[in-house]
C-alpha cells in the first residue's frame, strides 16, 4: 500500500506532460489529441483513487466519465470534419 | 501481503509506466499523426494494466471480489472506444488538411482516394 502514492505521482507527471502539449500544440487537433489522452489517464486515476479510499462507488464514476469523454471526443471530431 | 496484492500492484506499476511513456511520445513526436500513433496505443495498454490491476489488487487489499467484474467492464469499454475516438480524430485531422511531416514516406489513404477517383 506504500506504492500507491508513487503510482499517483507518476500519473500526475504524465498529466502535466500532456498539459504541455495542450498549451503548446500548433493545431487544434494536437490539443484535442492531448485532451483525449488526458481523459484516458484520468479514468485510470479515478479507478486508483477508488482503491485509495476503498470505496467501490468511485468505480461507477470512472465508468460514466469514460462514456462522457468518448462522446465529447466524437462530437469534436465530427465538428472538425464539418459534419455538424 | 497476499499473492493477489503483489500481482495487482505489479500490473498497476506496468500501466503507470506505459502512461508515462505515452505522454513522453506526445511531446516528443514531430507531427499530429505520429503523436496520435504513440499516444493512443500505449495509453490504452496502460489503462488496461492499471484498471485490471486495481481489480486484482482489491481482492487482497479490500477483500471483495465485486471489484474485478466492475473493473473488467471499464477496461473492456476503454478497449472498445479508445481506437474509435482515435480514428475519428485522425480522420478529422486529415480531412481538415493538416500536412504530413516532411520525413513521412507513405500515405496510403491518399493513394486509396486517388484510386477511387480513377475508377469513377
Amino acid at each position: 500500500m506504500i506504492g500507491i502514492n508513487i503510482y499517483l505521482l507518476i500519473i500526475a507527471i504524465a498529466t502535466l506532460l500532456s498539459m504541455y502539449r495542450v498549451f503548446r500544440g500548433p493545431t487544434t487537433v494536437d490539443r484535442l489529441v492531448a485532451v483525449d489522452i488526458m481523459t484516458t489517464i484520468t479514468t485510470g486515476l479515478m479507478v486508483l483513487f477508488a482503491l485509495y479510499y476503498k470505496r467501490a462507488i468511485f468505480l461507477d464514476v470512472a465508468l460514466v466519465y469514460a462514456i462522457l469523454a468518448f462522446l465529447g471526443v466524437i462530437a469534436f471530431a465530427r465538428y472538425l470534419e464539418g459534419g455538424i | 501481503m497476499s499473492i493477489t496484492s503483489t500481482v495487482g500492484e505489479f500490473l498497476v506499476l506496468f500501466g503507470t509506466i506505459f502512461y508515462f511513456l505515452s505522454t513522453l511520445g506526445l511531446i516528443r513526436m514531430p507531427d499530429v499523426y505520429n503523436r496520435m500513433q504513440t499516444a493512443t496505443k500505449s495509453a490504452t495498454l496502460g489503462s488496461l494494466g492499471v484498471i485490471v490491476g486495481v481489480g486484482i489488487w482489491a481482492i487482497g487489499h479490500v477483500g471483495s471480489y465485486s471489484w474485478v467484474t466492475k473493473t473488467i467492464i471499464i477496461a473492456v469499454f476503454l478497449l472498445l472506444t479508445n481506437p474509435i475516438s482515435a480514428h475519428a480524430l485522425i480522420r478529422a485531422a486529415y480531412k481538415s488538411g493538416i500536412p504530413l511531416w516532411e520525413g513521412s514516406v507513405v500515405d496510403k489513404y491518399k493513394e486509396a482516394l486517388e484510386r477511387e477517383e480513377g475508377e469513377q
